[in-house]
């Protein structure tokens, strides 16, 4: 089965192509990454896989709904959730209440309105249990903003996940962290995708990329030069005159 | 108690009321400089349901709540497109817009006013703030809350975790509306008397700077700034023509020292004890 399926998608802003005529695929229970140079377009194509743009040309299907056209909101309360390439986090909140307020919404407009202790316990129990798996528990009550970077990293990835997405969208996730920190990610998205969750991810970090992706997309310019397999991916030649020098390989 | 703290304290009740609709629309971000308008709204439709309809007064300040509701969606969709200081123009020019059609508008007395509402009794003022106070204290520990926050914080981000940011702006724009329509029937009801004037931009910037003054941050912050607002001028008048300059200058310090208001979150936490938390 397929979570997330681009069709031909292009994206012009005025007299830049930012994309041009992009399919890929990716199959539920798979860890996808497009690499490509800066200014590629790979945020560009998360923008638009996540309603933030509007895709000029082509079909954007989730779980084989057509989400083109879909505002932002509802195509992420449908199952994608996304990190940032620099880390937003709400200034105002604290941990816990990060992990509170991407929660899909259930029980209607009722409970939303109740005090969350009362009328939430799911909820609740939800966000605790994202405070344990990424290991946050001595901050829950902390301003998540005021903490260090790669703790901000696990809470906007811990708030993504407690949406109860299909498929996580993660732009550089290891930006700006060292070896050991990328090691500990790398298990910790090992661990999500063995759960069942579909992961497509945007890095630089080439070995962070091969180790951990099942399928990759080269992204050169707004159009797609290669994909596959980390391995074959990273002998094809196109992508090494384009793209990763020939030392890479 | 005497008539004149009776009267004191009536104001505080219809003021504060007046604050916690600037304070709800504040919540996600947007500063409304307009509220006035909406008590306007809520002044003069719940006296006529009294006066002309007869109605209770209960439900003449539900219906009035509900109307200005109504009318803070309809003004709310293309006003939210616009953010910062051009909102709060644009709700600026709305107040000044609503005064100025009561003033031309004959049937309920235009620039001569509108007379003829009982009396109501401070108890009845203080029933609906401390209502309205309970009800936004429980909101602010709810999931809508904590949308409304996320708006407030990052419009983007909050869009892209799959939130509806502008149901939740037009919303509490709605809200707040039908707050200041209550805070605007209950005005009318205690001063038997309304006029235009009762209802223009001064009014509307006494409700942000409670707001701003209380503590902008938790809903009881509009309770402290209100109190303030109404009873500091008393207390200076030792000073004669001086106090209004004293008050101005004390408001200069508070806001100096402490940005986010008297009331903060840590601040009420120890005042009660940290048992409210969500």
């Amino acid at each position: 089965m397929t979570v997330l399926a681009l069709n031909g998608v292009g994206k012009r802003f005025g007299g830049i192509q930012a994309l041009t005529d992009v399919s890929l695929e990716v199959p539920a229970g798979r860890i996808v990454g497009v690499i490509g140079p800066n200014g590629a377009g790979k945020t560009t194509l998360f923008n638009v896989i996540t309603g933030a743009y509007r895709a000029s040309s082509g079909d954007v299907l989730l779980a084989g709904n057509n989400i083109t056209q879909w505002p932002s909101h509802r195509i992420m309360q449908s199952g994608i959730a996304r990190t940032f390439q620099n880390i937003r986090l709400f200034a105002s909140m604290t941990v816990w209440e990060h992990l509170l307020v991407a929660q899909p919404r259930a029980g209607g407009l009722w409970r939303s309105v109740m005090p969350i202790g009362w009328a939430d316990a799911e909820a609740r129990t939800r966000a605790e249990d994202a405070l344990v798996f990424f290991g946050l528990e001595q901050y829950r009550d902390v301003i998540a903003r005021t903490l260090p970077y790669g703790i901000q990293r696990k809470v906007e990835m811990a708030r993504a996940l407690t949406a109860q997405p299909k498929l996580l969208l993660l732009d550089e996730p290891v930006a700006g962290m060292n070896a050991e920190e990328a090691d500990e990610l790398r298990a910790l998205f090992h661990g999500l995708n063995a759960r069942g969750l579909s992961i497509l991810l945007i890095e630089h970090d080439m070995p962070f990329v091969m180790s951990l992706c099942h399928q990759l997309y080269v992204l050169n310019f707004g159009v797609l030069i290669a994909e596959g397999t980390p391995d074959a991916v990273r002998n094809d030649p196109v992508v090494l005159d384009a793209y990763l020098g020939t030392e890479a390989a | 108690m005497s008539t004149y703290y009776a009267g004191l304290f009536a104001d505080i009740g219809i003021l504060f009321l007046g604050a916690m609709s600037v304070y709800i629309i504040l919540a996600t971000g947007q500063l409304s400089l307009g509220n006035a308008g909406f008590m306007g709204i809520g002044a003069y439709l719940a006296s006529f349901l009294t006066v002309e309809l007869q109605w209770p007064l209960t439900a003449a300040l539900i219906a009035a709540a509900l109307a200005a509701a109504l009318i803070g969606v309809v003004v709310g969709f293309p006003a939210l497109r616009l953010k910062g200081i051009y909102l709060a123009i644009a709700t600026l020019g709305f107040g000044e817009m609503v005064r100025s059609f009561l003033l031309n508008f004959d049937r309920m007395g235009g620039s001569g006013g509108f007379h003829g509402m009982k009396h109501v009794s401070l108890a009845t003022i203080w029933l609906w703030a401390g209502g309205i106070l309970v009800l936004i204290v429980l909101l602010e520990r709810s999931r809508l809350w904590l949308h409304m926050r996320a708006v407030h914080d990052d419009e983007i981000a909050a869009n892209l975790v799959g939130l509806d940011t502008t149901a939740t702006k037009v919303g509490a724009f709605g809200f707040g509306a039908a707050v200041a329509a209550i805070s605007g029937g209950l005005f009318a009801h205690h001063y038997v008397y309304i006029e235009p004037g009762n209802f223009g931009f001064e009014r509307s910037i006494d409700f942000v700077l409670a707001v701003i003054l209380g503590g902008s941050t938790v809903g009881p912050g509009a309770l402290i700034g209100a109190g303030l607002l109404v009873l500091l001028p008393e207390w200076l008048r030792f000073l004669a023509d001086w106090r209004l300059a004293a008050f101005g200058v004390l408001l200069v310090l508070v806001l100096l020292t402490r940005r986010q208001g008297i009331l903060d979150k840590p601040l009420l936490d120890r005042l009660t004890f940290g048992g409210l938390r969500a």
